[in-house]
C-alpha cells in the first residue's frame, strides 16, 4: 500500500525536515482530504519546524491553520449562543467532541478543523431543548419524513438543526451511544460524572477518561470514516494530554470496564499506537486486550481499520480500500439496527445517493 | 517554456495523459482533461503562461472529465474535479472551458487563505495606481474591466482581488476576462483587437465568452500593485459616467460583503479593509457608456492619503 504521509507526519513531525517537494505534494493533498492540515501546522509550529517548510506547501498549512483558528472563535461564540437559547429551559448542556475540546481549552483543539457542534442533553428534556432551539432560529435540516423517522428511531441524536441566519449546524444527542446498539454502554454513569466548565454556568464536559471513551466509541462503533484519521488524531491528542498524569491510565482502563466500553478502547489504543505512535503504558495495553475481538475476527478488523483510518485519498489507498470502508459502513449500521431493517435502509440509501443534489458553482464559490 | 511553445497535438496529449502544469501567477496548477474544448481554451487564453515542467509541488490538481454514467455519451456532460472531489454538479460538455475557469475560482476561494479574497476585478493604470472594482455578478464589472484593459490598463484579475492582509498589496492573478450576454457584443465593438474565445451559450449565467489576457499583463504577473481606488461599479443604461464619493465606513462593509473569506481573518481582515479604504479614493460609479467610463477612469485623481 502506498504511503500514508499524514499519519507519519503526525507521529513524527521531524520526518518532514527532509521531505522532498514531491512528497510534500502528496502530504498536502492527503492532509486536505483528512482535514488535518491545520492540525499539522500546529504540530510543526510546536516542533519549531514550520518556518523550514518550503514556501509552496507552507502556504497551504498556514491557510488551513488560519481557518481553524477562526472556526474555533466562531464555535465558542456559537456555543455561548446555544447556551443562551437552551438556558431558558434550565437544562444542563454537556458539550461533546470538538466543542468540548475547544471550550475546555484542550491542546487538541488547536488547529482542529471544525464541523458541527455536538451537545448532549437528558432524553426527557429533548422536546424542550428542541423547541428552545427552534425559537432561537435553528431548524431541522432533514425535511424527508424517512430521515426524520430514521434519526428519531435509530440514532442517539435528533436530526441535525441548522441556524437559519448563521448556517451553523448543531447535533443534539440524548445518549452517548445509539439506544439499540449491540454494545451496552452505561451512558448514565458517564453523564453523571460530567464536569462543569469554569466560568460558564450551564455548560459541562465529560470527565477525561469518559471523553476518551466517547471519542473512541464514536470513531470505532459508527460507520463513517471520512474523517477517521482526524478522529484518531483527536484520540492521540487527548491521550497524550491527559496521560501526563500517570493516574489517568489506571482510571481509563477501570472506567472502560465499568461502563462497558473496553472494545472501543482496545481499538483506540491499538490503532493510535500503531499509526500515530501514541505512548501508551504496556499495562493498559494488556488490560484492554480483554476487549479485543475474537482471534478469528481480529485480522478482518485490522484489514478494515488499517485502510479506513488513512486519509481518504487515492495516493494512500489500494484496491481494497473502498471495500474496507464499505464493510465498516455496513458494520456501523449493523451495530445499531436489526438485520432486516438494515437491508431496507441500505437499499434506500443506495437509491437516494443517485438523486442527491449539490449546489451550483456560484453558491459553491461563495461557500 | 510557454504553453504556446507546445504544438496542438502535444498539448492535447499532455492534458489527456500525465497532465499539464501551468504557473498561473501565485498558483501552480496541474490540469488533466481529455475534453477538446479545454485544450482549445487553454491554447488560446493561456498561451503566454509559463509551463512548469517536472514541477514536483502543485497547489491544485484539476481534472475536467466526462461523468462515469450515460451522460458520457448521451447529452454529454463534463465535471470539474479538484483532486478527486467534485464541488459542483456536472455541466454541459460545450461549457467545458468556462467550467475550468469557474472551477479554478472555486479552488482559489476555498483554499488560498493566505490572501484576503474579494470578488472583484483589479486593474492598474499606467501610473502604477490600481483600482479594485468590487460588485456582485451582473453589475458590469467585467465589462468595465475589459474596457480598461483594452485601453492599456494592466490586468491583475477579473474575478479575485488577492489582498495581503498585512502589507495590503494586491497580488496579480491575470486570467481570461469572463464576459456575459450583451457585454460580449459591447466589447467586440469597443475593442475589436481584443482576442475573444468561442461563446458558450445557455450556461447558468447565460452566454459566456472569455477575453485573452494581454501578454504584457501575464509577463508582469509577479509584480504586486497598490490600490489607489475602490470602486463599486454599476452599469445603467443611459446613465452618465459619474464617480460619486462613497463613505469609507460603508466601503469597508461593502468590501466585506463581496469577500470570499473575510470571516477567516477575523480582526486582521477588518483592519485590512479599513486600511485599504483609508488609503484609497472610494466611489460608487454608474455608467451607461463604456468609452465615457474609461475616460473617467483615465482621469481619476490620485488616491487620498
Amino acid at each position: 500500500m502506498k504511503e500514508d504521509l499524514v499519519s507519519a507526519a503526525l507521529a513524527e513531525p521531524g520526518m518532514l525536515a527532509q521531505c522532498s517537494l514531491e512528497r510534500w505534494d502528496r502530504l498536502i493533498r492527503q492532509g486536505r482530504a483528512a482535514r488535518l492540515l491545520g492540525r499539522l501546522a500546529v504540530l510543526l509550529e510546536q516542533a519549531q519546524l514550520l518556518a523550514s517548510v518550503p514556501e509552496a506547501p507552507r502556504r497551504h498549512l498556514v491557510a488551513m491553520r488560519l481557518l481553524a483558528d477562526q472556526q474555533r472563535i466562531a464555535a465558542r461564540r456559537e456555543v455561548l449562543l446555544i447556551r443562551e437559547a437552551i438556558g431558558r429551559t434550565g437544562v444542563p448542556v454537556i458539550l461533546l467532541k470538538g466543542a468540548a475540546y475547544t471550550m475546555a481549552e484542550l491542546p487538541v483543539a488547536e488547529g482542529r478543523a471544525f464541523g458541527d457542534i455536538d451537545i448532549l442533553v437528558p432524553r426527557v428534556a429533548l422536546a424542550d431543548v428542541e423547541s428552545a432551539l427552534m425559537l432561537a432560529g435553528w431548524a431541522s435540516i432533514h425535511r424527508d419524513p424517512y430521515d426524520q423517522r430514521y434519526y428519531r428511531q435509530w440514532m442517539h441524536e435528533i436530526p441535525p438543526m441548522q441556524h437559519l441566519r448563521r448556517g451553523t449546524v448543531i447535533d443534539v444527542h440524548h445518549a452517548l451511544v445509539p439506544p439499540t446498539a449491540r454494545i451496552a454502554a452505561d451512558s448514565d454513569a458517564m453523564r453523571s460524572a460530567c464536569i462543569p466548565l469554569e466560568g460558564l454556568p450551564g455548560l459541562f464536559v465529560l470527565a477525561p477518561a469518559d471523553m476518551v471513551l466517547h471519542s473512541a466509541t464514536h470513531l470505532f462503533m459508527e460507520g463513517e470514516f471520512d474523517a477517521g484519521l482526524r478522529d484518531l488524531a483527536d484520540l492521540d491528542g487527548l491521550l497524550r494530554h491527559f496521560g501526563r498524569d500517570p493516574a489517568f491510565w489506571t482510571r481509563l482502563g477501570r472506567r472502560a470496564r465499568e461502563v462497558g466500553l473496553l472494545r472501543p478502547l482496545f481499538y483506540a489504543l491499538r490503532y493510535a499506537r500503531e499509526s500515530l505512535h501514541t505512548p501508551i503504558p504496556a499495562a493498559l495495553m494488556r488490560e484492554a486486550e480483554a476487549g479485543a475481538p475474537s482471534a478469528a475476527l481480529r485480522p478482518l478488523m485490522d484489514f478494515c481499520f488499517r485502510r479506513a483510518l488513512r486519509p481518504k485519498h487515492h495516493t494512500c489507498a489500494n484496491a481494497w480500500t473502498s471495500a474496507a470502508r464499505w464493510l465498516l459502513y455496513v458494520r456501523g449500521h449493523w451495530l445499531r439496527m436489526p438485520l432486516h431493517l438494515l437491508a431496507v435502509h441500505l437499499a434506500r440509501k443506495a437509491f437516494k445517493r443517485e438523486e442527491s443534489t449539490s449546489s451550483a458553482p456560484e453558491a459553491a464559490l461563495r461557500r | 517554456m510557454k504553453l504556446s511553445d507546445l504544438s496542438e497535438s502535444s498539448l492535447r496529449d499532455r492534458l489527456a495523459g500525465e497532465g499539464l502544469t501551468l504557473r498561473i501567477a501565485p498558483v501552480a496548477a496541474r490540469i488533466r482533461s481529455e475534453v477538446p474544448a479545454v485544450a482549445e481554451g487553454l491554447r488560446l487564453h493561456y498561451a503566454d503562461y509559463e509551463l512548469l515542467d517536472g514541477e514536483a509541488f502543485c497547489d491544485f490538481h484539476i481534472r475536467i472529465s466526462p461523468p462515469a454514467n450515460l451522460r458520457r455519451w448521451f447529452r454529454r456532460q463534463v465535471r470539474f474535479l479538484h483532486d478527486g472531489i467534485s464541488p459542483f454538479e456536472p455541466m454541459p460538455w460545450e461549457h467545458a472551458f468556462p467550467v475550468f475557469e469557474w472551477g479554478l475560482n472555486w479552488c482559489m476561494a476555498n483554499h488560498f487563505h493566505q490572501y484576503l479574497m474579494i470578488h472583484a476585478a483589479v486593474i492598474e493604470r499606467a501610473d502604477g495606481r490600481a483600482a479594485i472594482l468590487a460588485a456582485p455578478p451582473g453589475s458590469g464589472k467585467s465589462t468595465l474591466c475589459a474596457g480598461l484593459v483594452a485601453r492599456g490598463w494592466r490586468l491583475l484579475s477579473d474575478e479575485l482581488a488577492l489582498i495581503d492582509p498585512r502589507a495590503l498589496t494586491l497580488t496579480p492573478i491575470p486570467r481570461p476576462i469572463s464576459l456575459k450576454n450583451e457585454s460580449i457584443e459591447v466589447i467586440r465593438r469597443f475593442a475589436p483587437a481584443a482576442v475573444l474565445g468561442s461563446v458558450s451559450h445557455d450556461t447558468h449565467k447565460g452566454a459566456v465568452a472569455h477575453i485573452k489576457p494581454p501578454r504584457e499583463s501575464v509577463r508582469r504577473a509577479a509584480e504586486k500593485a497598490r490600490a489607489a481606488w475602490i470602486v463599486f461599479p454599476r452599469y445603467q443604461a443611459g446613465a452618465p459616467a459619474e464617480p460619486k464619493p462613497f463613505l469609507k465606513a460603508r466601503t469597508v462593509l461593502r468590501l466585506a460583503e463581496n469577500a470570499f473569506n473575510y470571516a477567516a481573518f477575523g480582526e486582521t481582515g477588518f483592519r485590512a479593509l479599513v486600511g485599504l479604504a483609508d488609503a484609497c479614493g472610494c466611489y460608487e460609479f454608474s455608467y451607461g457608456d463604456l468609452g465615457e467610463a474609461v475616460r473617467v477612469f483615465d482621469a481619476l485623481p490620485a488616491g487620498e492619503r
